[in-house]
């Protein structure tokens, strides 16, 4: 027996190509993301793809007995980010000394490039890295505005610790 | 050759890195054709996910043509035009066989939670990306798809994340026929999920976000209700009273960890990285959903833990269905919906710009400049 409500839905949404095509009373909440096949009881006992051969430090989570087979290959743990990383995978994803340790070694890190840049001859170009360039065509008016108000802010804060210097030199 | 190259919170460059090599025998190496920034790889560029190492190379959509292969690469040959999906699978192992192959557990050593995506912090395996000329791509046999003849290169590049994405999203949702469908983000992938949802009966589409360049666009795009959060004073209430005060049946959250609308979640969420993300979508997904229903998250969140109201996801007997979206178990149906017209993913590319100029795409695409929408970044070895 058809269903009128959903006929009256369809001729409601004819305009709207592909309405209703792929509506499916199964889509309950495991269907279709996941396939049941059985195999979640076997465990990590599957035939491993050949393994990716570890030319680099990797670092892998203990959550896990082994790297994986493969793996990605960019920045491998270097300077002290990288002692940080060593430290954060000491402990589970589930701990934050995991989280918060690879966050500051990320803040590190992006203080070693800038470092590094330099130390190849290469003074980074913070307006260009930005994106300021884009900012500076379709938001200029506002740009304009911040870097006057920052200006501004930078030129009181200077008097001011140049009026307090020269207090304190008349009071001695 | 040419790639991107992150060097902390909201800087990126182009710079000459080293050509990628084959690592491993079901490697190939992909001449990038067309590469996205996508909306997640804002919270790389603004250095909300952890393990985000300067250097890097981001990109997890990209089209490009194989230039070699590994020893048993088996399905692809050079000179191949392939959509590269943003999962890194191996085919093999349990989860990939049940066809979840955004969970591979052979892909990424650096955390359980995620399998590999390209371009993606080490927390998803350390892989560089597609912003770049050059890129490899492990598992050659399982997820590279050649690109259709009559395919767009710009529709293909959108199959690989954004489309697959936007349909799991409403299919997490369990959209029966009748159904409200309330999407929680215009973005691209949230207008994806809008217009995906008609694909399965829903009656009524409805998107809210604050963007009304978006608002707009999506209206139109997604043929769905249209409303800016801002303007409506309390979302959920306004769910509430425009479903009989009943709840919509499925919410989808396509915002995830920095979501605008509640300043202590903007400061605990993405000032401060207390807690894994802003889940203020989230909670008025919650808290708007009808009782029984079924929230369905894709926005991406941070690995630590974050406040939802838990009570009242009990207590309304909700369903939680999130996932990374399983692009190789989507593609086949995906590629029959372009191909048909019934999906037509190019309009959303509001910019294409040259790979040399990504510090200016991010900008724009992070400061939400030129009404940007999508943006699609275009090697000099592209054609």
């Amino acid at each position: 027996m058809e269903n009128v409500a959903e006929k009256t839905l369809a001729d409601k949404y004819a305009h709207i190509k592909g309405w209703g095509i792929d509506a499916d009373p199964e889509n309950e909440p495991t269907y279709p993301i996941k396939h049941w096949t059985g195999d979640d009881h076997k465990r990590i006992n599957w035939k491993r793809p050949p393994l990716q051969p570890v030319n680099i430090e990797v670092l892998h989570s203990i959550e896990r007995p082994n790297i994986t087979a493969v793996f990605g290959t960019s920045s491998p743990p270097s300077g002290l980010s990288g002692a940080i990383r060593r430290y954060a995978f000491k402990y589970s994803e589930g701990n934050y000394a995991h989280w918060f340790a690879l966050v500051l070694a990320d803040r590190v890190n992006m203080v070693e490039g800038i470092i590094d840049d330099i130390a190849h001859g290469h003074f980074p170009n913070f307006f260009k890295e930005r994106g300021w360039t884009a900012e500076w065509k379709y938001n200029r008016k506002a740009m304009i505005t911040k870097l006057a108000i920052g200006a501004g802010v930078l030129i009181g804060v200077a008097a001011f610790l140049y009026a307090r210097g020269g207090k304190k030199k008349s009071l001695l | 050759m040419l790639a991107m190259n992150f060097r902390g919170p909201f800087r990126v460059r182009i710079d000459r890195k080293p050509y990628p090599e084959i690592l491993h025998p079901e490697d190939a190496i992909v001449r990038v054709t067309r590469s996205c920034i996508c909306g997640s790889d804002l919270h790389l560029y603004h250095g909300l996910v952890p393990d985000t190492r300067v250097g890097m190379t981001f990109g997890h959509e990209f089209t490009g043509i194989v230039e070699e292969v590994g020893s048993d690469v088996t399905k692809l040959k050079v000179g191949d035009h392939v959509m590269v999906p943003f999962n890194i699978a191996c085919g093999t192992c349990s989860f990939c066989k049940q066809e979840l192959y955004g969970n591979c557990h052979e892909s990424n050593p650096e955390a359980t939670a995620v399998g590999g995506i390209f371009g993606y912090s080490h927390t998803a395996g350390g892989f560089d990306g597609g912003q770049a000329e050059f890129v490899r791509v492990p598992y050659a046999n399982v997820g590279p798809t050649v690109i259709p003849p009559e395919m767009d290169l710009d529709d293909a590049v959108l199959l690989t994340d954004v489309v697959p994405t936007g349909y799991q999203a409403a299919e997490m949702g369990g959209i029966k026929v009748g159904d409200t469908v309330v999407v929680f983000g215009a973005g691209p992938v949230g207008i994806m999920a809008a217009k995906c949802s008609w694909l399965f009966g829903a009656d009524r589409v409805i998107i809210i976000d604050h963007l009304e360049y978006r608002l707009e666009f999506a209206k139109k795009y997604a043929q769905c209700e249209a409303y800016n959060f801002r303007s409506l004073g309390d979302p959920v209430l306004f769910l509430k009273k425009t479903t009989d005060y009943f709840g919509a049946d499925v919410c989808i959250d396509a915002v995830g960890a920095e979501a605008a609308g509640n300043a202590i979640q903007t400061i605990l969420g993405r000032k401060t990285l207390l807690q894994g993300g802003s889940t203020t979508a989230l909670h008025w997904a919650i808290n708007g959903v009808k009782k029984g229903g079924i929230v369905s998250i894709v926005g991406v969140y941070g690995p630590t833990g974050a406040l939802v109201p838990v009570g009242n996801i009990v207590n309304k007997g909700l369903t939680i269905r999130a996932n990374q979206a399983s692009v190789a178990r989507l593609m086949p149906r995906l590629i029959d919906h372009v191909l048909s017209g019934r999906i037509n993913p190019k309009e959303i590319i509001t910019h294409r710009i040259p790979l040399e100029e990504v510090s200016e795409a991010y900008h724009i695409f992070s400061a939400k400049r030129d009404n940007c929408i999508k943006t699609v970044l275009i090697p000099p070895r592209a054609a």
